[in-house]
């Protein structure tokens, strides 16, 4: 009796869609995830995800990446093995740092820009051989669908998927 | 809501659906080439293997079988590295800078142009590490412990900035290119029927399903992608400038040259754009998507680049006369009516002269004209580098050293043999790769389809 069931329901529209979201949360069902081939604008919103914290992320690589940098040249050019280049006053930091801007730079956006791609890809499970797939494979094409679990109770199952209906779903599917 | 005038041309053309995109995209990879693939894939396989063929003698013997000597120690290699840099700005420019201005016209063209960017960047980077001579060492260029104790690499010089830059644009690019990949491998492998390719694109496409949530990320992550690429962008062939900047050779050291470097390789890049696209379009049957309206926008686009490089080329005359440096004049002087006269020219008619004919909107439009002009500018940017490199170096400080510089067959079978290899990567990619970003192009079908717009 307590078996989870799993419904799909697949729309053909995004707007449509996202309608369908909102009418289905207001109603106070849970919607599982939604599946579709590209970005729907205000989706995430609708179905209450939390903004995503990657890019403050990227911010702190980014840092680590600068602070890096200064260290390493610091380290080489200033603390192992200090040089005179034309006598140009390169003996601290400070005085050197102008010819440190560039590379700063680079190894701040180096590690900003890899380190949040590696975040991603962590947090969203995805790596190379990863057999994952959507319940529908027309999902990365043109159909947009929907799932919501439920308990193994008909009368919930009928509304949830009549409610699918009168929204605009144009097939509703359970998982065997 | 977001109004929109209605001058806007639609950017699909030929009442698409979002499946007709699918299907639009994956043709060129579920079919098998055609002849005119074929003869063009051979002829640049060719091209390579000469390439290679001329680099193994050039590590086997020495930098000797170059034409260069003592007067002009950089020729060809350089030219050949700042032009292929040059070339591959165009993709991140698409990508990045049009996605902060939220272009949407970019949608269609820039997975080629990245996939350019890449392809042009390997080329690049090939010719520093052929110009070591010892190849095998290349990894010296990094700042790595070693035997030899507090022997370590010189941050105080530009050719290690450069290093740097290289080394970041082309991981960046790559990562930002292949982040976009994901969604569209994943429409291959849903499609595909044979089983070896499902599994290719299985692994190529991360297990990307399309999760809200997934969907939300990615889209954060192409946003601040793109926010770090576009300095990016503009501090590689800044950098790469620096190179002569920082020097102290007449012609080289000018403080104009970060921006004019960056102008110049934006101009170049969407030349080369202009040029691969205008075939594949045809090739691969994406005239619905590449439509005359994304031509005329990069036309224009280099149009405006090609006049900033046209205003560089000629403050750099005045300066060279206002400052009164004699030695500077001479340089700007000799560069104009020495015996290199006729690539400067070359120069200026490729680069200065000819964008200013797509001024006329008749011309903008023409394909044949734009692909003849993405030649030339192709052209007269190789030139643009040979002039300020070659013309700076080869009347020395003393007389006695003056000399002039001709190519041997290995610089010339070197460069073509670039030109083969980058149009090798090109051609299996445009069979084997979605060559346009269709997850982000079906959103904007209902803002910019024909079909659509017109209800």
């Amino acid at each position: 009796m307590s078996k989870e069931r799993i419904i799909y329901g697949i729309y053909d529209d995004d707007d449509i869609i996202l309608n369908a979201v909102n009418s289905i949360r207001e109603k106070g069902h849970h919607i599982e995830e939604v599946y579709s081939p590209f970005p729907i604008h205000g989706l995430d919103h609708a179905l209450g995800l939390k903004y995503s914290r990657l890019a403050i992320c990227s911010f702190l690589f980014g840092l680590t990446g600068f602070c890096c940098a200064l260290l390493l040249m610091w380290a080489i050019m200033i603390y192992d093995w200090p040089m005179n280049i034309g006598g140009k006053p390169s003996f601290t930091l400070n005085e050197n740092l102008p010819a440190f801007i560039p590379v700063t730079f680079e190894m701040t956006v180096f590690f900003g820009a890899h380190l949040m791609v590696i975040t991603f890809l962590i947090r969203c499970g995805l790596y190379p051989g990863s057999n994952e797939k959507s319940p529908d494979p027309r999902t990365t094409d043109d159909k947009f669908l929907m799932e919501i679990h439920t308990n193994n109770d008909e009368k919930n199952i009928k509304k949830i998927k009549d409610l699918m209906k009168k929204t605009g779903a144009t097939e509703i599917k359970e998982k065997e | 809501m977001k109004h929109e005038a209605d001058i806007r041309e639609p950017l699909i053309i030929g009442n698409k659906s979002l499946h007709d995109i699918s299907e639009d995209i994956a043709k060129p990879i579920e079919t098998s080439a055609n002849k005119w693939w074929w003869a063009l894939f051979i002829a640049s396989v060719t091209a390579m293997l000469w390439g290679f063929g001329c680099i193994f003698y050039t590590i086997g013997t020495g930098i000797g079988v170059w034409g260069l000597n003592n007067t002009i120690g950089w020729a060809w290699d350089i030219t050949n590295f700042v032009w292929w840099v040059g070339i591959g700005h165009a993709g991140t420019l698409i990508s990045a800078v049009l996605l902060l201005f939220r272009q949407k016209w970019r949608l269609s063209i820039n997975r080629s142009s990245e996939a350019m960017t890449i392809f042009a960047v390997v080329q690049a980077g090939l010719f520093p590490l052929i110009h070591m001579g010892r190849l095998w060492v290349g990894f010296w260029v990094f700042p790595l412990p070693n035997q030899y104790g507090p022997l370590w690499v010189n941050f105080n010089s530009p050719l290690l900035w450069d290093v740097f830059a290289i080394s970041t644009y082309f991981s960046v690019s790559l990562v930002f290119w292949y982040m976009g990949l994901i969604p569209d491998f994943a429409l291959i492998r849903d499609r595909a029927i044979k089983p070896i390719s499902k599994k290719i694109y299985t692994i190529l496409s991360f297990g990307w399903s399309g999760r809200a949530k997934h969907w939300q990320r990615h889209e954060v992550m192409s946003l601040v992608l793109a926010g770090l690429a576009t300095p990016l962008v503009l501090s590689v062939h800044s950098i790469v400038s620096m190179d002569f900047a920082t020097s102290v050779i007449p012609g080289w050291h000018t403080t104009i040259f970060p921006p004019y470097f960056v102008a110049g390789a934006i101009f170049s890049g969407f030349a080369m754009v202009q040029t691969l696209l205008l075939v594949m379009r045809k090739v691969v049957n994406m005239e619905s998507y590449i439509t005359i309206q994304h031509i005329e926008m990069m036309n224009i686009i280099i149009m405006v680049t090609g006049s900033i490089v046209g205003i560089a080329y000629i403050t750099e005359l005045f300066i060279a006369w206002y400052s009164g440096v004699e030695y500077e004049q001479y340089a700007f002087l000799n560069r104009a009516t020495g015996p290199y006269w006729w690539a400067y020219w070359a120069m200026m008619t490729c680069n200065v002269i000819s964008p200013q004919l797509m001024w006329f909107k008749k011309l903008r439009r023409n394909i044949i004209f734009t692909f003849i002009l993405s030649i030339f500018v192709n052209i007269g940017m190789w030139f643009e580098r040979f002039v300020i490199i070659v013309t700076s170096l080869h009347r020395d400080f003393l007389p006695s050293s003056w000399s002039m510089f001709s190519p041997t067959f290995v610089d010339i079978g070197i460069f073509i043999g670039t030109i083969g290899f980058f149009m090798v990567l090109f051609l299996l990619y445009s069979r084997t790769f979605p060559v346009i970003a269709q997850a982000e192009l079906k959103t904007i079908l209902k803002s910019s389809g024909d079909n659509y717009k017109k209800k």
